[in-house]
């Protein structure tokens, strides 16, 4: 069972920040559904929840989604329907179930780079950039790199654009882990391949997706990059499925992806 | 931690403690259709609707509830019952463990789909899991509630 000492409500983020620093087991509070889960013993639990970080907003050139977004807003929000074909609701909509969904937040999913995730792979395949109270804004696929150590995640900045984009994801049963998850892009600057969940977090198959970028791709074109995707990432086992097992899933997902978004 | 929560349309003080998630706390205030029936999030069991929504309990913070509308199927009991109704013609009830956060999210479902098919329904309902009854007499019955069938 976690525990917490002290309970605040930030009244700013620069509040938020302070508190942060102030002592190690101090914790940022998102939906609480994996802090639950540990035996972590929170010094001070900071909440966020006043500071009107839960909103989706369309800009003129972007879409920004607050660190305290549920998953279940990302899911039935219509600018995240009606952009990329709706990839990044699709991502979300197997975790558990709709009251699952309406706890966890945006922010949280991002900044723990939790290796099954869903909504980071479908993230990846987009221009996303995550905000970061101290560290600024960086590029997605360096956050995942790099991580922010101690920082808060503000929220997520995507560029709009008219990029196609499919969601593909295997479970053993419906609201489990995935065992493997992919997203395909194609935009005015080329294809992009996202794997997560190998079971390392999402990667992206760079030599695999240049393959696709001369011209319409043709059955051979698909094939030679779903082999050189699996060639590229590593992939691994865990209780959910073993390395080979992974790498023959890969192979169809990553062909279906590539074949809705043709 | 004293807050004041509205239950069921009635305004309610409780003192919580920090680290307490609103399915004991209810429980500890009397709303005893609120159970907890896993320990992960994954089972449903414990949903109730904050501010209409149908939402975990056992995944919320009681301190977070401050100042929130909560409803328990306590305060549904007419809705309830027809739901149980259909449930019960269609052989898809057996323990019933399952049943109070289920009627929570088939009513909540009512409310915001209109004429769902059968895969919308099923994804509303996923996360209530039951381990009696299988999901297929569940589907038909809700089905014959929603007046979709
Ligand atoms: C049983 C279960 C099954 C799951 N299945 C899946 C699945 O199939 N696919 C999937 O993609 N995900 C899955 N998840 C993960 C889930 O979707 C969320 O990503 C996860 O619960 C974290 O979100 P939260 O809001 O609950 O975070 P919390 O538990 O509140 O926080 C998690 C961590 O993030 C930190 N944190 C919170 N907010 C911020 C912030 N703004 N800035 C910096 N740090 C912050 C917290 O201090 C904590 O360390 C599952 C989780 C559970 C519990
Ligand atoms: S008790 Fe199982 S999901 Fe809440
Ligand atoms: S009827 Fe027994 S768990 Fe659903």
């Amino acid at each position: 069972m976690f525990t917490i000492k002290n309970y605040v409500m930030a009244n700013t983020i620069e509040d938020a920040y302070r508190l942060l620093q102030e002592g190690k087991s101090n914790a940022i509070l998102g939906g609480c559904a994996f802090l639950k889960l540990g035996a972590k013993r929170i010094g001070t639990a900071i909440d966020l929840s006043k500071l009107n970080l839960d909103q989706i907003n369309e800009t003129e050139d972007t879409i920004e989604i607050g660190a305290m977004t549920s998953f279940r807003a990302v899911e039935t929000n219509e600018a995240l329907n009606k952009y990329f074909n709706g990839v990044l609701p699709r991502s979300v909509a197997s975790i558990i179930g709709i009251q699952f969904r309406s706890a966890v937040t945006v922010g949280a999913s991002v900044y723990s780079r939790y290796g099954f995730s869903d909504f980071i792979t479908a993230l990846l395949v987009l221009d996303t950039e995550v905000e970061l109270f101290k560290s600024g804004r960086i590029p997605l696929d360096q956050f995942l790199q790099d991580g922010a150590p101690r920082d808060i995640l503000t929220k997520l900045v995507i560029k709009k654009s008219d990029i196609k984009a499919s969601y593909q994801m295997m479970r053993n049963s419906a609201v489990d882990y995935p065992i493997l998850n992919v997203a395909i892009s194609k935009g005015a600057a080329g294809w992009k391949i996202a794997v997560g969940a190998r079971p390392q977090r999402a990667a992206l198959a760079m030599k695999a997706a240049k393959l696709l970028d001369s011209g319409e791709p043709k059955d051979a074109d698909i094939e030679a990059a779903v082999n050189t995707a699996v060639e590229e990432l590593t992939f691994g086992s865990n209780s959910r499925g073993s390395k080979v097992y992974r790498e023959a899933i890969a192979k169809g997902l990553i062909a279906r992806g590539i074949r809705e978004v043709l | 931690m004293r807050i004041e929560v509205i239950v069921n349309n009635r305004k309610i003080e409780m003192d919580v403690e920090n680290n307490e998630f609103l399915v004991d706390t209810l429980r500890r205030y009397g709303f005893n259709s609120v159970k907890r029936g896993c320990d992960t999030g994954n089972c449903g069991l414990c949903t109730v609707w904050v501010d209409e929504k149908p939402t975990l309990s056992c995944a919320t913070l009681a301190v977070r509830a401050a100042g929130r509308h909560i409803t328990t199927i306590e305060a549904l009991q007419t809705e309830a019952k027809e739901v149980a109704e259909f449930l019960v013609a269609e052989g898809a009830d057996q323990c019933g463990f399952c049943s109070p956060g289920f009627l929570m999210t088939v009513l909540a479902m009512k409310k915001e789909l209109q004429n769902p098919t059968d895969e919308e329904i099923k994804h509303y309902l996923a996360g209530n899991l039951c381990r009696c009854t299988g999901y297929v007499g569940q589907l038909r019955a809700i089905k014959k509630y929603l007046g979709v069938a």
